[in-house]
């Protein structure tokens, strides 16, 4: 396999600029030349000397405060307690440029609690191997009443079982979200998982999805584009997902031991290359593109894909004739070059700048993307050839991100609600072996408890069936269901009925006296929200003070007035300010 | 920010109108609507809409056994020809149509004159993709991407009524459909069962109330958003459901309805219909249906879909028994698939497609609109079957004939081209 632009590096990129015609240069790259000088906007220190990528904050009407908490919300899953102030004093605009470079931040508590679970650095058919589907004869024996229930655990263990895989990877997500100091790179590769989405309960794609994370997303979640999409493109997950390995060239027959059966075109993964992934669906394409790619990725399939095996090109499947993609020739004879030509031709369209870039600055700046900043985005893009951390620079240093029109403006997804919940509380994720495996779940613990929040509100995690992922504007998210979903989620949380995210509100309410409930909640807007709280629900919620049972005027063992923490918790973060970011 | 400002203007026209506060004190609102649900009685007409995601291949669910070119077009995934004998092949109809033999269940509808379907109908946009034709079908303006409402909200809002029951639009599901997006407001809920506040004992304790009643306070301000909008109908929808007991509605007449997406909201709908909560609009999604790969032919993936599809409407006409003469479900798929079976014993994205309307006035027994024929001359683009009715006829027509909503709004800049397709007597 051809892999041409893994190892580049940002000096090759500055490389590719010199060879752009227009010259243009790319905002917030260093190209061998000293740092510009920052203009001093609010809550900026001296950024990090060693940063390859430079980000200007533009001046903004938010406080410093804000600014660290709206950075934290979009460019994270929100602040953990004593974060906010841990920015402050590195700086702002060092932690985002650090955030730039997750190679360089140490993560070690997530490496360890990522420890437990075994399938992470298992290849597919490793997967196989260790999480094999039951036999079909003990399945029959089992139905026929021939085998009980326990012998069926004997031979086809819980623990052993495919499901496991995707409780485990929904798990360690969850686990990332929570703890991980990668902050950016965790909402990076869910922002490409989703971008470039494929359904773990399609026929082995259960089996593929750990090393397609791993391999295809992980590693260029913050690099360039066209290793994605490259990678994506031999992924067994996506050829499987997208029918790709089974599309042939129209004429091929299978020989006659196999069945001798007429083979053809399939267009789903042609159609949706440019659809979802490349150019968008006002990109420019025809009927005609799509049925001229189909014909380019033909041959491009997968090496046994029920057992594991990886990507495989076969010559006698595919179209050797020439083709004409969006007006331009791919001589005949390309081979397996023509699914790369292909993408070539497709990262460096400028539908593809422009539709990336709009998908970036909705996630970071809000459901309307504002124009300008696209095209600005865009711009970077192209003269940058798709990397994505200077289009990043370019949406970060952008006025519209710190605006007041972009505060807040985002409301968020189940994984944000959730993540950045346990997070805000400081809520300790045990690990599966500590905690009771509850009902039938497949694997326990505190980031599986929390992954089975998200599923509940709407997001299963790595099981969207539509080949655009998950949704990120607020319209899919804010329904009548979910909303009671979300304040059910709160009470849980802050009640400590999640076996496993363990939360203790005692350390967050510090020196606050429990028998004055006015103090307790104040702490609790200011640890919760940041003290972003709204007069409606500042006065709604110290009303509720007079309640009884937040009050507890009977003598329990906690003593007469002595305010219940956990309700009130339950309601600051089932607020309509803890569901924005 | 703002976007739900009109409908509160509406909402709090309508309340001062009746004298009721929309703040503490007065009669709750839930209860004036309540009362009003009630008033308008069991003649009230509810429309069920089924949503088939991934474009069903129409030409399996109502097969066009009597086109020649069908069979020679289709291969290995065709579904046989009708065959009295033969429990797996297509289900005659009138001679030419017949059904897929896995929606045997809906068979009895048919001969009953309450099943009609729509052949050969689509959308006059082009596109294949799923998100964009969806859009566009849920949007009610093909080609349109603008379009901030869905046509069954337009048709809600137009139709509302003082007092109007917050159940009047529900749609089943963790999220609202593009369809019920609009000023009308609609409820989306996973299951009845859930659609509460639930605390550290149940629903049902002291300390349940009181979050309930914390979070109620919290979303009450009013609809200065989206999330204060939602919230606030959300809570009022969770006093009225609690008050019905709709939950405990057990399926009546022997229905039973198949496990799955379907079944389960068909059930819950008809809970919801029995309770007398106002219902008017309801909407549930069926997926599965992109069958690019080994999709089958009398069985297979594809009819595996059927049964639980068919198993799923005649359990739920079967269910509400004679108020089905007030309900009607049409469903709607955003195309069809390729008349050709592809490379992988599948179909690909394709253009027109069958829909199927049930129970109501609907004249059934019948296949409604012109058969485009399967010729590759008479194929769209030389590849998928021809739309010949505008997907906006037919939803315009059981619309405007069931529920009684004036056209004009439901699909903007929609001039119909062709006759009424004359389903409702």
């Amino acid at each position: 396999m051809r892999r041409l632009s893994l190892g580049l590096t940002w000096v090759l990129v500055a490389g590719g600029l010199a060879a752009c015609s227009s010259g243009a240069s790319v905002p917030g790259i260093r190209e061998g030349a000293p740092p510009r000088a920052a203009a001093a906007p609010p809550a900026t220190t001296p950024a990090d000397p060693a940063a390859r990528y430079r980000v200007t904050l533009a001046p903004s009407p938010l406080t410093p405060e804000q600014q660290i908490v709206h950075v934290l919300d979009r460019l994270g899953y929100g602040p953990r307690p004593g974060e906010v102030e841990r920015v402050r004093a590195a700086g702002l605009t060092a932690w985002i440029e650090r955030q730039l470079e997750p190679g360089r931040i140490p993560d070690e508590a997530v490496e360890r609690a990522l420890a437990v679970f075994p399938v992470l650095p298992l290849t597919a058919a490793e997967l196989h191997r260790d999480y094999p589907q039951p036999r079909p004869q003990d399945v029959q024996r089992f139905q026929g009443g021939q085998m009980t229930r326990e012998e069926m655990r004997e031979v086809f263990p819980p623990e052993r079982r495919p499901a496991v895989i995707t409780a485990q990877l929904q798990a360690a997500k969850l686990t990332r979200a929570v703890l991980s100091e990668r902050q950016l790179q965790e909402v990076m590769v869910d922002f490409w998982l989703n971008h470039f989405n494929v359904y773990a309960q399609k026929g082995p794609v259960r089996w593929m999805v750990p090393d397609y994370e791993r391999q295809a997303l992980r590693p260029h979640a913050l690099g360039r584009f066209r290793d994605l999409v490259a990678a994506t493109a031999q992924h067994p997950a996506m050829l499987y997902f997208l029918d790709n390995w089974l599309s042939t060239r129209e004429d091929f027959t299978l020989p006659p031991a196999r069945g001798g059966r007429k083979l053809g075109l399939n267009e789903n993964y042609a159609r949706e290359l440019m659809e979802l992934h490349t150019l968008g669906v006002d990109g420019g394409y025809t009927q005609g593109d799509v049925v001229e790619v189909a014909r380019c990725f033909t041959g491009w399939t997968i090496d046994r894909p029920q057992e594991g095996g990886g990507f495989l090109f076969r010559p006698n499947t595919h179209d050797r004739g020439e083709k004409r993609v969006l007006g331009t020739v791919i001589p005949a004879g390309g081979g397996q070059g023509d699914g790369l030509a292909v993408i070539d031709l497709l990262v460096r369209h400028p539908s593809t700048a422009r539709f990336i870039s709009s998908k970036l600055v909705r996630r970071f700046v809000s459901d309307e993307p504002p124009p300008a900043l696209v095209e600005r985005a865009a711009r970077t893009f192209r003269a940058a050839d798709g990397d994505i951390r200077a289009v990043l620079v370019t949406i970060f240093s952008a006025p519209e991100f710190l605006s007041a029109a972009a505060h807040h403006a985002k409301v968020k997804t189940p994984l944000e609600v959730v993540a950045s919940a346990a997070r805000v509380l400081g809520a300790r994720l045990d690990s599966p072996a500590d905690t009771a495996t509850p009902g039938r779940a497949a694997v326990a613990g505190g980031g599986a408890v929390l992954a089975r929040q998200v599923a509940a509100l709407g997001e299963p995690l790595y099981e969207a069936q539509p080949p655009t992922g998950h949704p990120d504007v607020a319209d899919a998210w804010v329904s009548a269901g979910a909303l009671l979903s979300r304040m059910n989620f709160a009470l849980a949380l802050a009640h400590n009925r999640l076996p496993g995210a363990r939360v203790d509100l005692a350390p967050l309410l510090e020196r606050v006296d429990r028998r004055q409930p006015a103090q307790v909640l104040e702490r609790l807007f200011a640890v919760v929200l940041r003290g972003q709280v709204s007069s409606d629900t500042r006065r709604v919620l110290i009303a509720q003070l007079e309640s009884p049972e937040i009050v507890r005027a009977t003598a329990d063992d906690r003593g007469p007035r002595n305010t219940d923490v956990e309700k009130l918790t339950a309601l600051v973060l089932g607020s309509p300010e803890f569901q924005r970011r | 920010m703002h976007r739900c400002t009109r409908r509160a203007f509406m909402k709090g026209s309508a309340l001062s109108l009746l004298g009721v506060g929309a703040g503490l004190g007065g009669v709750p609102r839930f209860l004036v609507r309540a009362a009003h649900a009630r008033d308008t009685g069991p003649r009230a007409k509810v429309l069920i809409a089924v949503f088939q995601r991934g474009a069903v291949d129409g030409l399996s669910m109502v097969v066009p056994h009597g086109d020649p070119e069908y069979y020679a077009a289709r291969g290995g995934i065709a579904i046989p020809r009708p065959a009295p004998d033969n429990a797996d092949s297509t289900l005659d109809l009138d001679g030419f149509f017949g059904l897929h033999p896995a929606l045997a269940p809906m068979r009895p509808l048919w001969d009953a004159r309450r099943l009609a379907v729509v052949h050969a109908c689509g959308s006059p946009d082009t596109t294949r993709s799923h998100f964009d034709a969806q859009d566009y079908m849920e949007s009610g303006t093909p080609g349109v991407k603008s379009t901030a409402d869905g046509w069954l909200a337009r048709g809600l809002q137009s139709t509302s009524r003082p007092g109007a029951s917050p159940f009047r639009a529900v749609a089943i599901g963790p999220r609202l459909p593009r369809a019920l997006r609009g000023e009308a407001g609609a409820v989306a809920m996973n299951s009845i069962a859930d659609f509460d506040v639930k605390s550290d004992a149940g629903p049902v304790m002291p300390g349940a109330v009181n979050a309930r009643r914390g979070f109620e306070s919290l979303y009450e301000g009013g609809v200065r958003d989206l999330l204060y909008g939602t919230g606030r109908e959300t809570f009022e929808a969770v006093k009225m459901l609690r008050s019905a007991n709709a939950s405990r509605i057990a399926p009546a007449n022997g229905a039973d309805y198949p496990r799955g997406q379907l079944g389960g909201a068909l059930r819950q709908i008809a809970q919801l219909i029995k309770a007398n909560v106002g219902l008017e609009v309801a909407f549930a999604d069926m997926q599965g249906w992109d069958t690019h790969v080994g999709q089958g032919a009398e069985r297979g993936q594809l009819a595996l879909r059927f049964r639980e599809f068919g198993a799923a409407l005649a359990a739920f006409a079967q269910d509400l028994g004679g108020k089905m003469a007030d309900v009607v479900v049409l469903t709607m798929s955003e195309f069809g698939r390729t008349v050709a079976e592809n490379g992988n014993r599948g179909t690909d994205h394709g253009h027109a497609t069958a829909m199927l309307v049930l129970g109501g006035g609907v004249r059934g027994g019948r296949v409604y609109g012109r058969w485009p024929g399967l010729g590759r001359h008479q194929l769209f683009e030389g590849r998928d079957l021809a739309v010949t009715t505008d997907f906006r006829t037919l939803f315009a027509e059981v619309a405007t004939r069931h529920l009684g909503a004036p056209a004009a709004p439901l699909f903007p800049g929609f001039r119909a081209t062709q006759p009424s397709l004359g389903l409702f007597a």
